[in-house]
């Protein structure tokens, strides 16, 4: 049962820090000096809930410190979803990625709130706030780009119907999850489809934007299988870990 | 995208009841991007309660050249100060 805790545990700390990195690659390259910072505070959110999700791993483990885990894992280590883990590209691309990712994030941390184990249930309600605003950041920003010029129309029409082959996993239960569900500890993610259709659906028809079809059906994240962005960004930000073994600040 | 952008003045209120203080300015698209471009310079270390915004350009200025006129008639009118009430202890913002 701890062992399970803990992959699950971990599945949600590497979400945040995944997409965190993502995030934070705008730092400097925002498009205007006020999404700049947009974008750097949502980076900074989502380090913050990695580091809570993480602290807690770090205590199931009793072994590892929780920048050991975020540090000195590798690719086949990692089990976030692949969705967070893709190409930023531009920024139209990274609005569709996060509001697509932010709607359910909403949802799971919503549910994951009334979670028996106390620890989760805590760092959900510390999260969920966050998540919040960052929601209403990628959903208002969708809705200016989608029902904005042609050009911008057509870019993010195009970044949706790349993305959504990954949005299908955030709903898949495996038996961990199943478990975990069972105990009243996790969220039963297939429950959460319905209202984030409805929040999806609500707002491609603001941004004039099209629903694409369900099609491929890109999964495996949550059990280490990744695309092949994964391996850049770990280089990235592991580098100096890797390197400088023990290196402090 | 930078044609249409205007400039916004940011207020902040730190605590409830007192007044909006200006703080400084944000460019954005639309009122719903300056609220939150307002919220992401100005309030990231928990000073605010509330924020208002509003388009520079809707803001009427004095003059300085009308400064003589609008603000000098009141240096020799002390009575127009309450200096001669004491303060009650313990009364804030005033």
């Amino acid at each position: 049962m701890n062992n399970e805790l803990l992959t699950y545990t971990l599945r949600i700390a590497d979400n945040s820090l995944i997409l965190g990195q993502r995030m934070s690659e705008w730092c400097s390259k925002g498009p205007t000096l006020e999404e700049d910072i947009a974008l750097s505070n949502i980076s900074l959110d989502l380090f913050g809930q990695a580091n809570g999700f993480y602290s807690y791993a770090s205590q199931l483990d009793g072994n590892k410190s929780p920048d050991d885990l975020a540090f000195l894992r590798n690719e086949r280590e990692f089990f976030n979803q692949q969705i967070v883990e893709l190409e930023n590209i531009d920024f139209g691309n990274t609005i569709v990625r996060n509001f697509l990712y932010d709607s359910y994030n909403f949802l799971f941390y919503s549910s994951l709130k009334n979670s028996k184990d106390d620890t989760l249930s805590a760092l959900a309600s510390k999260s969920l706030k966050e998540v919040k605003y960052h929601l209403r950041h990628s959903k208002n920003w969708l809705i200016r780009l989608g029902d904005g010029t042609e050009f911008s129309k057509e870019k993010v029409q195009k970044s949706l119907e790349s993305i959504w082959q990954y949005t299908h996993d955030m709903f898949s239960m495996d038996e961990i999850d199943n478990k975990m569900y069972r105990l009243n500890i996790g969220v039963n993610n297939s429950n959460l489809k319905v209202e984030w259709d409805r929040i999806i659906n609500e707002t491609l028809i603001e941004a004039k934007l099209v629903r694409p079809k369900d099609g491929y059906n890109a999964k495996g994240g949550k059990n280490g299988m990744h695309t092949e962005h994964l391996g850049f960004l770990l280089a990235e930000m592991q580098f100096l870990q890797r390197a400088y073994p023990n290196a402090k600040w | 995208m930078s044609e249409n952008r205007t400039v916004w003045e940011v207020f902040i209120q730190s605590k409830n009841g007192l007044a909006h203080k200006h703080v400084g300015n944000v460019h954005a698209e639309d009122k719903i991007m300056a609220l939150e471009n307002a919220r992401e310079l100005y309030t990231r270390r928990n000073e605010g309660s509330c924020i208002w915004v509003v388009k520079s350009k809707d803001i009427i200025s004095s003059e300085s050249e009308d400064g003589e006129a609008f603000f000098d008639p009141s240096n020799d009118k002390m009575y127009r100060h309450p200096t001669f009430y004491t303060m009650p202890e313990g009364s804030k913002y005033i």
